[in-house]
């Protein structure tokens, strides 16, 4: 499967030079130089946040990352279109859409640090906890999109997945229910041509915006790395959303640049010459050429733009090397909703094992009443977890 | 008070939770105009309207997926699946993402599904349409599991797992859909516990579902050879009332469970194991279960070869009672 330019959207080219579009320059006639530079900022700044979660990976502050490097501009053009009352389901490689989304730096790091199975609270930013099981997000933004529906709201869901995800039963099965429900819902695919070392010819060996439309959901192919293209792509997406006229599936055609996770090593399964062929369609360089043909990529700015991402990554730097550690009985917390006998039973043994050790390191320190002190509140919180009874 | 069968009260039950909130939804597959292929839905859709009684696509990962977008934007889905061994494609969804979201989201996020599926065989029906899985989900942490016996239960017991926060698997015992019994308007005592059906001192036998009156029958039949069998119905497989099992034992020293699933790995063998734990210097004698083999459901004509049944759940008793 060979891409070329006329295959797919595109209202700036790898050379910064805006191609003029009738169908789609509208819906971005309003991004003037100031947010044209707003959008630069971001894509430096979530690129800087993947250099410095790499780094951190490496000094073994983080048990994984996986890099987004060459996504900026389908994650970014797309996410800063959205509304606050929107909803995001992506998978884990969308750090930033989260960020776009005003997620707290140290809640994206969270995770990968090995401290909790997600960051933040999905109803404080709108997006959801990440999914790990390829595909599963897009019925749960369905669903949702199905409740947005029933309130009479014109919020949208978006459903973030990938080109390896299309092979998956729950994106097909999405799909099909979108479309029998015309619900609200934006399927937006990243096809960055990688899901791990399968090649998206393994996946589809048509283009997979070409799938949409069998399943009644009409489909957009676009430049994926052109930001102009994506926010145009998306804003069309969300207004046939809101205006009750169903799903849309859109296929960002993108490319990872770095390896699927720090664990994985590309040059096992791809060309170098690959790879090259995409850092000549880089998403942040052309809206560089764009800027500085315009006047704008000043050394004044350049500097602004280096500072902050300088500053969101020692933000995270900081966020990460302080995060505590997790209390060890939290393992037990938020399995249910109310108190669960079984569970409880487990965690008091497991407390009572813990104050086992504590108290005998306390024998051999000069703090034995501290250490009996909290022998005798395990056992007091079996009793009580036990409703008084016999354990 | 009224005479329901059992699929009338789950019926019933449906209802009243949809008046009481209108956040409650039901999916499943041919649950409106047909109401289900068990008639348990019948009517719904036409008092409630298909926003609210949705007849989806034949998708089991997609009723449960989207049923999680939904508790997500604040609805309490009641899904239907439509036969017990129809549930597998909606496997990875219940358990990798209804069950874990309240825990991998710090409990931000509930869950509050309810997953209604008639189970079990004795029905004479094709392959698929038998199956007992309800130990996947009771082995699976963040799931409630409940398995009613009556039609008093199946009314009260599910509108107690439709208001719980926590999602709930909840087994309806097929071939007694059209039981009668008296229901009250009423929840009755929480889902979580065990009820004793017959009281005894010599054995205490465990059943849950459609083995239930089975026990019960059986109870009747050992007292005319003069040995007392306490008939306790768990209700609920996860998580199990313990306390109420290990008072039993206590008193008869001697354990039967039953189920229609496969042995090993079973709710049986896991309940054995835990009152071995919890109450070893009171029992008499080894415990015994009384299941289905390890096999997959056979054929309608072979199914009374392994189902239990009064006299499998006897020969269970004199067993344990060592005669």
């Amino acid at each position: 499967m060979v891409e070329t330019v006329s295959d797919f959207v595109q209202l700036l080219t790898p050379e910064g030079v805006r191609t003029p579009s009738p169908d789609f320059d509208q819906w971005v006639s309003d991004v003037d130089a100031p947010q044209l530079a707003s959008l630069y900022e971001d894509m430096v700044v979530v690129r800087r946040i993947d250099t410095e979660a790499t780094a951190l990976q490496r000094q073994g502050e983080l048990g994984l990352w996986p890099p987004l490097l060459g996504q900026e501009a389908a994650q970014i053009g797309s996410a800063r279109t959205l509304r606050g009352d929107d909803f995001v389901f992506t998978s884990y490689r969308e750090n930033a859409v989260a960020y776009c989304r005003g997620v707290d730096l140290t809640d994206i790091i969270r995770v990968w640090r090995g401290n909790a199975q997600s960051g933040w609270n999905p109803y404080d930013i709108g997006m959801a906890v990440p999914a790990i099981i390829i595909g599963a997000q897009t019925l749960h933004a369905t669903g949702y999109a199905m409740g947005c529906q029933q309130d009479g709201v014109d919020s949208v869901s978006v459903a973030y997945f990938g080109d390896g995800a299309t092979s998956e039963g729950d994106v097909n099965e999405a799909l099909v229910f979108a479309a029998a429900f015309k619900a609200p819902v934006v399927f937006f695919c990243q096809n960055n041509h990688w899901a791990i070392s399968e090649p998206v010819g393994l996946q589809a060996i048509r283009p997979l915006a070409d799938r949409a439309p069998g399943f009644g959901v009409p489909s957009m192919r676009i430049d994926g790395n052109d930001i102009l293209a994506v926010m145009a792509a998306t804003r069309i997406a969300l207004e046939r959303a809101r205006s009750g006229n169903g799903p849309t599936f859109i296929e960002a055609v993108t490319y990872r640049m770095g390896p699927h996770t720090t664990a994985d090593d590309p040059t096992r399964y791809r060309d170098a010459a690959e790879l090259e062929e995409w850092k000549a369609k880089d998403p942040i360089l052309r809206v560089e050429r764009l800027l500085d043909s315009l006047g704008l990529f000043t050394a004044e700015f350049q500097a602004g733009v280096k500072a902050k991402a300088d500053a969101v990554a020692a933000e995270l730097r900081h966020g990460c090397i302080t995060l505590p550690d997790p209390e060890p009985l939290s393992v037990f917390d938020s399995v249910y909703t109310t108190p669960n006998a079984t569970l409880d039973r487990q965690k008091a043994e497991y407390t009572a094992y813990l104050a086992s050790f504590e108290a005998r390191d306390g024998q051999n320190s000069d703090d034995v009443t501290d250490a009996a002190s909290v022998t005798a509140a395990s056992v007091n919180a079996v009793s009580v977890t036990a409703g008084g009874g016999r354990l | 008070m009224s005479t329901l069968t059992l699929a009338k009260a789950i019926n019933a039950g449906l209802r009243r939770a949809m008046q009481d909130d209108e956040k409650v939804v039901l999916l499943g597959e041919d649950i409106g105009a047909l109401g289900g292929v068990f008639r348990v839905s019948d009517g719904l859709q036409a008092e409630f309207g298909a926003r609210r009684v949705i007849d989806t696509p034949l998708a089991e990962s997609a009723i449960i997926g989207t049923a999680v977008g939904l508790a997500y934007r604040g609805y309490r889905p009641v899904c239907e699946i439509q036969f017990d061994g129809f549930i597998y494609p909606g496997f990875d969804q219940i358990v990798s993402q209804v069950a874990k979201l309240h825990y991998r989201s710090r409990g931000a996020v509930k869950m509050p599904i309810t997953i209604r599926v008639p189970f079990g065989g004795g029905i004479g029906a094709a392959e698929h349409h038998s199956e007992s899985p309800e130990a996947y989900f009771a082995h699976t942490s963040g799931l409630r599991v409940i398995a009613v016996s009556n039609p008093q239960d199946a009314y009260s017991l599910l509108r107690q797992a439709i208001a719980n926060d926590d999602p709930v698997l909840y087994f309806e015992p097929k071939r007694r859909y059209h039981v009668k019994g008296e229901v009250a308007e009423e929840l009755g005592t929480s889902m979580e516990s065990a009820t004793v059906v017959t009281a005894g001192t010599d054995v205490t036998l465990l059943a849950y579902g459609p083995l239930v009156t089975t026990a019960a029958d059986a109870a009747v039949a050992a007292s005319d050879e003069g040995v007392s069998i306490e008939v306790i119905d768990l209700r609920s497989l996860a998580p199990i009332d313990y306390p109420t099992i290990e008072a039993s034992v206590r008193k008869t020293g001697r354990l039967v469970v039953t189920h229609e699933a496969a042995q090993s790995g079973g709710i049986g063998g896991e309940i054995i194991a835990a009152i071995t734990e919890r109450c070893f210097p009171f029992l008499e004698a080894a415990p015994v279960r009384v299941t289905g083999w390890d096999i997959p459901y056979p054929p309608a004509k072979l199914e009374t070869h392994f189902l239990p049944d009064l006299d499998r759940i006897l020969d269970g008793v004199d067993r344990v009672m060592g005669r």
